[in-house]
């Protein structure tokens, strides 16, 4: 436990110390809720609120890294999931609650099965993550334009669709708790069954794995039917908070945020160990960020910049060359010898 | 035993023995020939030879950053900041000019050298610092995006600047009515940009070195080859035709907007697959590229010529496109896997 | 053959985080000379080489190449000083022609262009050199394998190599690349170059090898001329006694008197092309079966096939009598065969795992992703294998790669222990671990096969074998030659005489 809260420690340092900045500038308002028309709001709360997309895809996208994967085309799929549910509503009766029902279920088995497509190419037919799902990303946005006739379809306020993205439940507002109710049963799925453990066994030494007994073929696949599925539910509540499917712009550069978000949460790309829970605190920051940028004064154009200088700074902190690097001028001297790269005396297999 | 010359015995079949690299070059010419002849039996007017060369008129900026794209991909990386670079480099071309009153001989030169010198710097953050080249590029294409949108978030003309003049002069080939056709001077820009790309690819050693690299970076280090001046130098490649593709597009346009080129990378990215270079690097060709690039330029033609479909097929036909390059090339058997790192 | 030497090694020390994988070895190498180092895995052969070619820096000793003293910090230092070497896996890039990767980095050019012509000429001259004959424009993955590996051998030579390094390159050749191979070295030994050649193959060695360096256990054994030291005394040196005796384990004579209980598994022409040639091998329940041999045998081969590893091409395999079909390492765990692969780290453990999650992670796989064992039962059974083995430290949390060889080892018993299985294969499980797990894991191993648990045992000490096992299969060139069940056949001496017995014969 004592590693785990390790991992978080960073992550969490630079969230408060964005909430402290906004703080600063804005007042006690900034993280205090405040209850408007029967519902929390208040700045924070909206970020959060608007971060729920991202923090759904972010928790699939988690579980892929897990498996040593990577999937690209989560953005396409928002499209496709939100261009799914609006057509579906908008060529039937709006305000029927069963329309919106069959609506999101329709979307999210879409969903699910492209996920569970991209994972079969990973397994099965043996092609890179990056690659196998490049496809998608590149398609999707098509077949979400095919299935939208090009339009941006809109839905009539009234269908109770909208409900999804703008309404609340006991003051909660709607997404946040799809979020909560998502990253707790992903936290319950992976942690009080097995999965969490195999899908890290197959991300952290896939040969072990298959020599203990390990399905990792499915495993593999389920995690990225969960990513689809995840990232089509993101779309849902995106095209519910706006009211309409865009199938263009629709959850862009969201597969980016994403893997942003997983990384500064202390998951590692490589694979092993992953936590849902920094992911979250990642997506958190990401979406923080985005205010602190506009509360400090800054055009929101920074957003980019700033998102480049932390994906900058991650990736390069990560790295064990880079730290190496750094130290370097610290312990010349004594330590002028190279340390062996990896201790695996004769470990390779001869005899093959 | 034997004192006579070993010969060659071949543990493939003979159809492999060294052609195998040609297969999806072949199968990609091939589609392109197909899709022609397809045009010319369905629509009148497809026989027009402008017809080929407006392929070299809307995608020659595409067709510039492919090929720095193709080395990237080549060496066995991928360089996601093309699209947000060409972007940049335009719109610093208007700033210089249109706010600062530079001549446009100065910012040309400078922007080509500014793209060039930040691949080289991500180039460096990769080999060095072992960061995927997925994460590094990744940070170039928020990074110049942001510093796209700081110059401005709205298209500012450079219609004022009579250098810019210069690249849409077309130079004609015979009479346009009667089976001629004409070319700006950008398309003669990409084209050159091929040859050279071409000779450096397969004359010198730079180029072999890419492939080295590609095919296996660990035996080229083991082989005594340069293997970071060759992984910065890709990525240096791929920022001067990215920067370079913002001249182009400059010319193409004469205004910058900070919103062009979104999605480019993947554009970029697909027409060198489908050009038959492998996604996991040692094995492509520069004119694949360009092929490439065409069958994507002809997706979008026939689409045009068909009228009653709509430009989202163009986008489900390169997916399917991709798809199919990818599985041929894992039925080749070359794969990422194959060679552990 | 001059005297003066080319390269001395003195008192070369090398340690890998608490693993000490040289201690103080001397190796000489004289001009015109092909020396073989023999010994097995985990006898520091890799790490000398390594040491000599810059990969790694040695922690004591020193390197004189030609009187001088050298520290490389790169194989290409070491090659610049005339050290080439040639690895088992080759290290050229295949997606490019046979005369590129012939000159790669230094093709001839004209101006600033590579001179393809001239390159071909020169790349077909050098082949023609060593005796093969090659389309040097096709790409060298169009050939194979042992081609390629010529085409290494000749880029090294054309470096005007002094030394030459030869790191098994002949585990894939057939016998008459072998012929060309070792034309091609005593040519390049008439010149004056000097070879360290690796092999498992021991007629290979004595036909070509002047003199032999032999290592154990990171330590040095000796070196002798190739005249002076017959087969069964260098499989002697390379198998040898253990230096420390674990007096608390004894052989348990005639406990099984074979062939009066029917066999738990039973392979009949059992057999993969280019891993193992067709075995025949039965198991009975509570029998300990032992697997002797060099490395490259085909010891481990053979354990992979019963195991479900690799999938076999011939023959079958039957438990209690009746064909096992669609046998992997998931059908093998359900039907009681529970596997512990020689490589700990690369195909055993998950190291970032925690040492519980490691021991529970086959029984989990058996059980598939939801049915969670419960998590009081889980950590009982942790508990209980941690204490029952003595894995240190007793920390069940902590993550596995954080624990020494011999409690990694231990965790992977552990793993396959929680299973209860019929039959339980042990590939070298006491390599590379200390003498305290090693006693451990012996005792283990008596004590499962007394509660009825079959064991399929391989080590590279003969010593540990013949104690352990009621029966031992013997292989040699990736075929199994013999099995010994009677007690008079239970000694070191018989194995290795089985074994030279069986080279004789070719």
């Amino acid at each position: 436990m004592n590693s785990y809260l390790k991992r978080l420690f960073w992550p969490l340092a630079v969230l408060v110390a964005l909430l402290i900045v906004n703080i600063a500038v804005t007042g006690f308002d900034f993280i205090v809720p405040s209850v408007h028309d029967g519902r929390l709001g208040g700045a924070f709360v909206n970020i959060l609120r608007g971060a729920v997309p991202l923090l759904l895809i972010s928790l699939g996208m988690t579980i892929v890294i897990a498996t040593k994967g990577i999937d690209l085309s989560v953005g396409a799929v928002y499209a496709i999931g939100a261009a799914i549910a609006c057509q579906w509503i908008l060529d039937r009766d709006q305000s029927a609650l069963d329309t919106v029902f069959t609506a999101v279920v329709l979307a999210l088995v879409v969903a699910a099965v492209i996920g569970a497509w991209n994972g079969t190419m990973v397994a099965y037919f043996g092609v890179q993550p990056i690659v196998a799902t490049l496809i998608l990303m590149i398609a999707g946005r098509g077949i979400a334009q095919l299935i939208t006739g090009g339009q941006i379809p809109s839905v009539s306020d009234d269908t109770p669709f909208v409900e999804l993205g703008r309404g609340a439940i006991a003051t909660v507002p709607v997404p946040i708790v799809i979020g909560l109710v998502v990253f707790f049963g992903l936290v319950l799925l992976t942690r009080t069954t097995a999965l969490g453990m195999l899908l890290e066994s197959v991300g952290g030494n896939p040969e072990a794995s298959r020599l203990a007994g390990i399905r990792s073929k499915g495993i593999t696949i389920l995690a990225y039917l969960i990513c689809g599925a995840c990232a089509g539910l993101a779309g849902i509540i995106g095209s519910a908070n706006l009211g309409s499917a865009d199938a263009n712009n629709g959850g862009l550069w969201i597969e980016l945020d994403a893997i942003l978000a997983v990384v500064i949460g202390g998951t590692a790309l490589l694979g092993g160990r992953f936590f849902l829970l920094g992911t979250a605190i990642g997506v958190a920051i990401i979406g923080t960020l985005e205010d602190t940028i506009i509360n400090v004064g800054l055009s929101s154009q920074w957003q980019f910049t700033a998102k480049a200088i932390v994906v900058f700074i991650v990736a390069i902190l990560q790295s064990p060359e880079f730290r190496a690097w750094l130290l370097k001028p610290f312990r010349s001297g004594s330590a002028a010898e190279p340390t062996a790269p990896e201790p695996k005396p004769e470990e390779k297999a001869v005899a093959k | 035993m034997s004192t006579t010359t070993l010969t060659e015995r071949s543990d493939r079949s003979t159809l492999f023995d060294g052609l195998g690299r040609y297969i999806p070059i072949a199968a990609t010419i091939g589609l392109l020939i197909a899709m022609y002849a397809g045009g010319l039996a369905n629509y009148s007017n497809f026989d027009n030879p402008q017809l080929i060369a407006d392929l070299f008129i809307g995608n020659a900026a595409l067709l510039i950053i492919a090929v720095g794209m193709t080395f990237v991909i080549l060496s066995g990386g991928i360089d996601l900041s093309v699209g947000s670079m060409m972007a940049f480099s335009t719109m610093a071309l208007a700033w210089m000019t249109v706010e600062l009153g530079l001549p446009a001989e100065i910012a040309v030169p400078v922007v080509l050298v500014f793209g060039t010198g930040s691949g080289m710097f991500t180039g460096a953050v990769i080999h060095y610092f072992k960061v995927q080249p997925f994460i590094a590029t990744l940070a170039g294409l928020f990074l110049y995006r942001g510093l796209t949108l700081q110059i401005s978030d709205r298209d500012v003309s450079i219609r004022e600047i009579e250098f810019f003049s210069w690249g849409m002069d077309r130079v004609e080939f015979g009479n346009v009515r009667e089976g001629g056709f004409s070319l700006p001077h950008i398309s003669f820009i990409a084209f050159a940009v091929v040859i050279i790309a071409f000779i450096v690819l397969h004359y010198t050693r730079f180029g072999r070195s890419v492939y080295a690299v590609g095919g296996s970076e660990q035996s080229a280090l083991l082989m005594g080859l340069p293997t970071a001046r060759t992984k910065v130098g890709v990525y240096a490649v791929s920022g001067f035709c990215a920067a370079l593709g913002g001249v182009v597009a400059a010319y193409a346009t004469r205004s910058a907007n900070p919103l062009a080129g979104v999605g480019l990378e993947l554009d970029a990215i697909a027409a060198v697959v489908i050009g038959g270079t492998l996604l996991t690097g040692g094995s492509g060709f520069v004119l694949g590229t360009v092929a490439g690039v065409m069958v994507m330029g002809m997706i979008s033609t026939i689409i045009a010529f068909q009228g009653n479909l709509n430009s989202w097929w163009a986008r489900i036909a390169v997916g399917v496109l991709l798809l199919a390059f990818i599985l041929l090339q894992r039925f080749l058997g070359r794969s990422g896997e194959k060679r552990k790192t | 053959m001059s005297d003066e030497p080319i390269v001395q090694m003195a008192g070369i020390t090398k340690d890998f985080t608490g693993v000490r994988a040289l201690e103080s070895v001397d190796f000489t190498l004289r001009p015109g000379e092909i020396h073989a180092i023999m010994g097995e895995n985990g006898a520091g052969k890799s790490t000398l080489i390594k040491v000599l070619t810059g990969v790694h820096a040695p922690d004591a000793g020193r390197i004189l190449l030609d009187g001088e003293p050298v520290r490389f910090h790169s194989p290409g230092q070491a090659q610049a000083a005339g050290i080439s070497t040639v690895y088992q896996e080759v290290n050229l890039t295949d997606n490019l022609s046979v005369a590129e990767n012939l000159f790669a980095g230094r093709e001839p050019r004209l101006g600033p262009f590579i001179n393809f012509r001239a390159m071909r000429r020169k790349a077909s001259a050098l082949l023609d050199q060593i005796g093969i004959d090659l389309n040097v424009a096709a790409p060298l993955s169009s050939y194979s394998i042992a081609m390629q590996q010529l085409v290494a051998i000749a880029r090294a030579v054309d470096f005007e190599a002094k030394v030459l390094i030869l790191d098994e390159p002949t585990s894939s050749l057939d016998r008459d690349e072998v012929e060309v191979l070792m034309r091609v070295m005593r040519k390049l030994a008439g010149d004056g170059v000097a070879m360290v050649f690796i092999s498992h193959f021991l007629d290979q060695v004595y036909e070509v090898c002047d003199r032999m360096t032999v290592l154990r256990n990171g330590k040095l054994v000796g070196d002798w001329d190739t005249d002076a030291l017959p087969e069964n005394e260098l499989i002697g040196h390379m198998l040898g006694r253990e230096v420390e005796t674990l007096e608390a384990i004894e052989h348990r004579p005639d406990r099984w008197p074979p062939g009066d209980a029917a066999p738990l598994v039973s392979a009949e022409g059992l057999g993969r092309r280019g891993s193992i040639a067709p075995f025949d091998l039965d198991v009975r329940e509570g029998e300990v079966v032992g697997l002797a041999g060099l490395l490259g045998s085909g010891r481990t081969e053979t354990a992979r096939l019963i195991a479900g590893a690799d999938r076999h091409d011939s023959g079958s395999l039957s438990l209690d009598g009746s064909k096992l079909r669609g046998h992997n390492p998931r059908t093998a765990a359900a039907r009681g065969i529970g596997f512990c692969p020689e490589n700990r780290k690369t195909e055993g453990l998950v190291p970032d795992l925690s040492v519980a999650e490691n021991i529970v992670l086959a029984m989990q796989a058996a059980r598939g992703w939801a049915r969670t064992i419960p998590p009081a039962r889980r950590d009982k059974l942790v508990a209980e294998f941690i204490a029952k083995l003595d894995i240190r430290p007793a920390d069940p949390h902590l993550p596995v790669k954080n624990l020494s060889g011999g409690n990694q080892q231990k965790v992977l018993l552990a793993r396959w222990m929680l299973l209860q299985p019929r039959l339980l294969i042990l590939d070298e499980p006491t390599r590379g671990i200390d003498v305290g797990a090693k006693a451990d894991i012996q005792r283990l191993v008596n004590e499962l096969s007394d509660d009825g648990m079959a064991v399929m045992f391989i080590s590279a000490e003969l010593d540990e074998v013949t104690r352990l096992s009621d029966r031992i299969a013997v292989l040699r060139d990736r075929e199994m030659i013999d099995i010994l069940g009677a007690e008079s056949e239970m000694t070191t001496e018989r194995i290795v005489d089985t074994i030279v017995a069986k080279g004789g014969e070719q």
